[in-house]
């Protein structure tokens, strides 16, 4: 499941673009120490065939819908760790920017959910199931593990960079287990099919299976160590670790609504020290007229019906002043119609005659 | 995922505007500047965000980008976004407006925010990638410092992606004319993604020996270098310290303010 810019805190986005580009960087450096040129084409042009194989649709037994692959996990078998994660990372950008799957600011969010997850912790469980010597049942096993488990992992990390980023009402306890749920049937369906797939590949080609195990001859030697492998999932847990700490001291309203949310409980002091309450401070300081208010600063103490107030808080809800919403309201239409204006003026500015004036697509 | 309309807005990033002539760097900065500003507002912010709309708006126009195109993209993200905010109202019911009589609960208000931010970063994705190609966005992503490896992974991705995809829809159109139905079971699925990866890995050693041929180096080498204009400067301090200024102080309010003081 993609993740939507909409739904992110510039806190909890920018905090995984950093992460997924710490492990980008370290995959890209490890890319360059195998020094194999023959994985760049690939690379290329498996990352092409992710989205030539989710165009291959098939009926989900059971069910009327149909469903595709997503992808990552057989990446991962195909080619390695890292450079199933470097090519995971470009799958993301491209649908992000063409297909809209995704969004911009979201992109480190999915590359975590979508390329860490299969690409790395999907891979290492696969190699320890598989070992040395695979066989149809190993290999079956270990696909199936590693989509269960990588998939199970994006499903909780999505439902985590939800919650922390405060835009959706859903509280965490509730929402991890809905995406854990739904997620059980779409990890055993693309299971099935990844490991189907892995096989019929290794009875015709084994060489195609065999290589990113480092055990034929495509590589040569085997004696690949784990210890970095290990050290960077340690890094990558303690990453995460401090990114959710970090965002936890940064932005704790999400945190304490969340935990509110989920225990019923109230009292928590009203977070002034966010990001949003520091720049709608700077607001209600640069405005013209001082009452203007924003919303925000009266929810932080919003909260159960059944709370009892304390006569010395602040006024419960509603309390907008209707000279603000109204003039908020009017000025933002003015606004729209300007925007429309221009918007018209311009079109008719631009004319029509330097449209593909530069060529087609490359072919 | 369509792949008519996903051709269709990549040949578009192909026309030549003044959108288009910007440094892809300035491009890519300034869509990430617009929208960590869009995304950084408070979840029960409305009209704050309306203004935001005008930069997506004048780029797509400047840039002949086909106001259809965009809502068709923007209904695809829309599933998404409607499943998870759809919950905002169920949850949160304190009453947050009263309008002549009707009050509106919080939770309706956030979702509609949510709307509005999905339509904001959306419809500014769009106008990037349809004003600047995936090469030129590769090449952008190398100049500012991102690994080598994934600015080639890009640029080999992208040459195959639309011939790979051409091909999956042929096998697709193949089995369904012999099967009769387009519906395709688990066990067609298994057979023709197995034979499309078997294809996909024997191109990528056609491709090898051919880019050995010509002198491969682990490098590819780009048509045309980036250059930094002063226009470029100019197109991201002006997107930048809009979004800044929108941010910090309450635009739309002062001018309804202005007007109903009139």
């Amino acid at each position: 499941m993609h993740m939507a810019d909409a739904l992110l805190s510039p806190t909890v986005g920018v905090g995984f673009l950093a992460a997924s580009g710490g492990v980008l960087a370290y995959s890209a450096k490890r890319i360059k120490d195998e020094a194999d040129d023959s994985k760049i084409p690939l690379m290329g042009v498996l990352g092409a065939f992710v989205f030539a194989a989710q165009m291959i649709n098939f009926t989900i037994p059971g069910t009327g819908s149909s469903g595709h692959i997503g992808g990552g996990m057989l990446l991962a078998m195909l080619l390695g760790p890292y450079a199933a994660f470097v090519t995971m990372a470009s799958v993301l950008i491209v649908q992000a920017l063409i297909f809209a799957d995704g969004g911009i600011l979201a992109l480190g969010t999915n590359t975590w959910n979508l390329g860490f997850y299969p690409c790395i912790v999907g891979w290492w469980l696969y190699r320890i199931v598989v070992g040395r010597n695979p066989t149809y049942a190993r290999l079956s096993v270990a696909a199936m593990l590693g989509i269960l488990i990588a998939l199970e992992m994006g499903a909780l990390s999505v439902a985590i960079q939800t919650v922390f980023s405060g835009k959706s009402e859903l509280p965490l306890g509730k929402f991890s287990i809905l995406m854990l749920g739904i997620h059980l049937p779409i990890a055993l369906v693309e299971g099935f099919v990844t490991l189907g797939v892995v096989n019929f590949a290794y009875r015709i080609r084994p060489q195609v299976v065999e290589a990113s195990l480092g055990i034929g001859q495509a590589f040569g030697q085997s004696k690949r160590s784990y210890r970095p492998l290990v050290g960077a999932a340690l890094a990558a847990t303690l990453l995460v670790g401090g990114v959710v700490a970090w965002f936890a001291s940064a932005r704790p309203d999400g945190l304490e609504w969340s935990i509110r949310k989920i225990i019923g409980s109230e009292g928590i002091p009203e977070a002034s020290d966010t990001l949003s309450g520091r720049l709608s401070r700077i607001q209600e300081q640069k405005a013209l007229l001082p009452d203007y208010e924003l919303p925000a600063t009266r929810l932080g103490t919003k909260g159960s019906a059944v709370r009892e107030r304390d006569p010395t808080e602040a006024p419960p809800w509603p309390h907008v002043s209707p000279g603000k919403s109204l003039s908020g309201i009017l000025g933002s239409l003015i606004v729209l119609a300007c925007v429309g204006f221009t918007a018209l003026v311009l079109v008719r500015l631009r004319g029509k005659g330097t449209q593909a004036s530069r060529g087609g697509r490359p072919e | 995922m369509s792949f008519v309309d996903a051709s269709r807005l990549d040949r578009h990033a192909y026309l030549d505007s003044v959108i288009h002539r910007f440094d892809p760097r300035a491009k890519v900065l300034a869509t990430l500047v617009f929208i960590v500003t869009v995304v950084s507002y408070d979840k029960y912010t409305l009209d704050p965000l309306l203004p935001f709309l005008a930069f997506p708006v004048v780029l797509a126009v400047l840039g002949f980008v086909p106001l259809g195109l965009i809502a068709r993209r923007f209904a695809l993200a829309f599933p998404f976004i409607v499943l998870i905010g759809v919950f905002n109202p169920l949850l949160d019911r304190s009453v947050m407006y009263e309008i002549g009589g009707v009050s509106v609960s919080g939770g309706w208000v956030s979702f509609t925010s949510i709307f509005l931010r999905g339509l904001l970063c959306v419809t500014a994705g769009i106008v990037l990638i349809a004003t600047t190609s995936v090469p030129r966005i590769a090449e952008a992503l190398g100049a500012l410092r991102f690994p080598r490896a994934l600015v080639v992974q890009l640029l080999l991705l992208y040459r195959y992606l639309f011939v790979l995809m051409a091909e999956a829809g042929r096998m697709r159109r193949a089995r369904a004319l012999r099967a009769g139905t387009s519906k395709a079971s688990m066990r067609d699925a298994v057979s023709m993604l197995t034979t499309l990866l078997l294809r996909t890995v024997d191109r990528s050693e056609a491709i090898w020996r051919a880019m050995l041929v010509r002198g491969f180096e682990g490098e590819l080498r780009s048509p045309g270098r980036l250059r930094w204009r002063f226009s470029d400067t100019v197109f991201l301090a002006l997107i930048s310290a809009v979004c800044v200024t929108l941010r910090m102080h309450p635009i739309t309010d002062w001018i309804g303010k202005w007007v109903l003081n009139r």
